[in-house]
């Protein structure tokens, strides 16, 4: 176990200080944009889709194709989705005169 | 070289990706913050298809497929995003949370199938528990936002077994133990207990959500946003991949602040969210029909027009029915004809009006409100003592005078709107039913309280044209 930390002692480096750095960043935000920033939380999250691409682009057997096919699909979703989504909401918040 | 390259535009992703949480965060500057990490997150992907490289120096191969997912999910995804209706909105993210979460789970999969047909004892347990905890966060995290979904959508109600609980929390014990077991444990089974593992963790996803009263769901979307995240980020610790695990843990790490701070909002604790049964049928049927002094006073249009034109100042108070009627056009013509007269016009916005926190100032910005008319509680609060006419449109719970005088009250403690300090009410309302949380409103029997029957859409489209009519 402590060979698999320091092996990968960088990426618990990261996780700690990203924890930090979402927590300073929604901070202090108006509820009014609770909504927007859970839903570009939302789509930002998708980037688990990098992950499906690297398990497709080296699959080789029909199932794995097939399952990696839907992973990047569904991935491609909460990206698009999310964001798309988002904008739309944000699009409302111009200040109107 | 090429792996170096990857590397920049990983680190550039992540960038966009803090500086687009930090922008989406104030509203000048929210629609830029989105834009600018769907940038980044456009040449992740791309930089992944083609620069990637494994181990071996070997490029990534089945890029047809890869594409034709990519199209698929981008096709359905634009359209599906680009024609919900605003008041579908909260529903619309949790499914794609849930896609998310599905994702994180099938990397899961895959992988552990591909371990599995090499030799698993040679697999480092630290390895093998990132895949398992991917699985079972993804598949938590989908199942529930499937919940969540169908519940928003009105597809699935609330329900509750007996000692939900325990059930719950005996199911998360089995998972825990079977997940040690399979990755400390070296027996024959690895594979078995992975699978129940698997199942095991779709059903307490299920179970998760279930129980939780439907007014909560924007809290457990919340929370189950923050899952996939982590989710997310165990893929990124699997693969060694940072800007995955910058985007998860950032989203697993705000997430969880902003579900805390949407339950403060309430005046709830996460705990109480989770395990409150909040809004439960039970409690509604129990409350029964008002036990209230006074009775309910009927006004017609007529009646709220003459009131409402003859008044120095009217604070409207949006709510779920405004949505669902999508009244919000013909609310902003009548905050206009009200101007047009020198009538002061405010809109008192409750941070959960409406399914979502922020979900009124969408919608009511879509008809070209402006922002600056939306008051939040905290301040609008002291002026409803000199307001003449509040006019509730659609909202209920969040105007209950019971959640602060009567500490049985499932919402006892939220704090309200205290519309009751103005020289009139006038409700709109469909019909009596109760309201979301599933109790009655005292509200409504209180004698300066009248009730203006009928759909938002067609009672304020009555109420405009009688306020024209006077001339």
């Amino acid at each position: 176990m402590l060979t698999f930390i320091t092996q990968h002692i960088e990426m618990f480096y990261l996780i700690i200080l990203m924890i930090f750095v979402g927590i300073e960043l929604i901070g202090h935000v108006p509820s009014v944009l609770h909504t927007p920033l859970m839903s570009g939380a939302n789509a930002i999250h998708g980037v688990v889709i990098i992950g499906s691409i690297i398990v497709m682009g080296q699959a080789e057997h029909v199932a794995s194709l097939i399952l990696g096919f839907l992973a990047v699909v569904l991935g491609t979703l909460n990206v698009v989705g999310g964001f798309v989504v988002t904008d739309r909401m944000l699009e409302m918040f111009k200040k109107k005169k | 070289m090429e792996n170096q390259i990857l590397q920049i535009i990983y680190l550039i992703a992540s960038v966009t990706f803090i500086a687009g949480l930090k922008f989406l965060g104030n509203p000048a500057t929210a629609r830029k913050g989105n834009l600018m990490a769907a940038f980044g997150m456009v040449i992740a992907i791309f930089g992944t298809i083609f620069l990637y490289t494994t181990e071996t120096g070997a490029h990534l191969h089945n890029l047809g497929f890869i594409f034709a997912a990519l199209a698929v999910g981008t096709i359905v995804g634009w359209i599906v995003a680009k024609k919900v209706q605003m008041t579908a909105m909260p529903e619309m993210v949790s499914l794609f949370n849930g896609m998310g979460g599905a994702c994180a789970m099938l990397i899961s999969i895959i992988e552990f199938k591909h371990l599995a047909e090499i030799d698993l004892s040679t697999v480092a347990a630290g390895h093998l528990l990132t895949i398992v905890l991917g699985l079972i966060i993804g598949s938590v995290s989908f199942a529930g936002s499937i919940i969540a979904w169908g519940k928003l959508s009105g597809n699935v109600k609330d329900k509750s077994l007996g000692m939900q609980q325990l059930i719950n929390i005996g199911l998360l014990l089995v998972i825990l133990v079977l997940s040690g077991v399979m990755i400390l444990g070296n027996t024959a089974y690895t594979v078995e207990l992975f699978y129940a593992v698997f199942a095991l963790s779709l059903i307490y996803g299920v179970l998760f959500v279930l129980p939780i009263g439907g007014a909560d769901m924007p809290v457990v979307i919340s929370l189950l946003n923050s899952f996939t995240g982590v989710a997310a980020a165990c893929g990124g610790f699997l693969y060694d991949n940072k800007v995955m695990l910058v985007g998860g843990i950032l989203v697993g790490s705000a997430g969880t602040l902003l579900t805390i701070v949407m339950c403060k909002a309430m005046n709830r604790s996460l705990v109480n969210v989770l395990i409150g049964n909040f809004g439960g049928g039970a409690t509604g049927e129990a409350m029964g029909s008002a036990n209230f002094d006074g009775t309910i006073k009927e006004v017609t249009a007529s009646d709220a027009a003459i009131l409402m034109k003859y008044a120095k100042k009217v604070i409207i108070v949006p709510g779920y029915g405004l949505a669902v009627a999508q009244a919000q056009h013909i609310v902003h013509d009548l905050e206009l004809l009200l101007e047009a007269e020198g009538i002061d016009v405010k809109y008192a916005i409750h941070p959960v009006a409406g399914r979502m926190p922020g979900h009124m100032n969408v919608l009511l910005a879509e008809s070209n409100v402006s922002y600056d008319k939306l008051i939040e509680m905290e301040e609008v609060n002291p002026e409803f003592a000199t307001t003449d006419v509040v006019l509730v449109v659609g909202a209920n719970d969040v105007v209950n005078p019971a959640a602060k005088t009567d500490p049985n009250s499932p919402i006892y403690g939220m704090p309200i709107l205290d519309v009751e300090n103005a020289a009139n009410v006038i409700v709109n309302k469909r019909s009596m039913k109760a309201g979301y949380a599933g109790i009655e409103n005292e509200l409504f029997y209180k004698p300066k309280t009248s009730m203006l029957f009928g759909d938002a859409k067609k009672a304020l489209t009555q109420l405009v044209s009688e306020i024209k009519a006077l001339g």
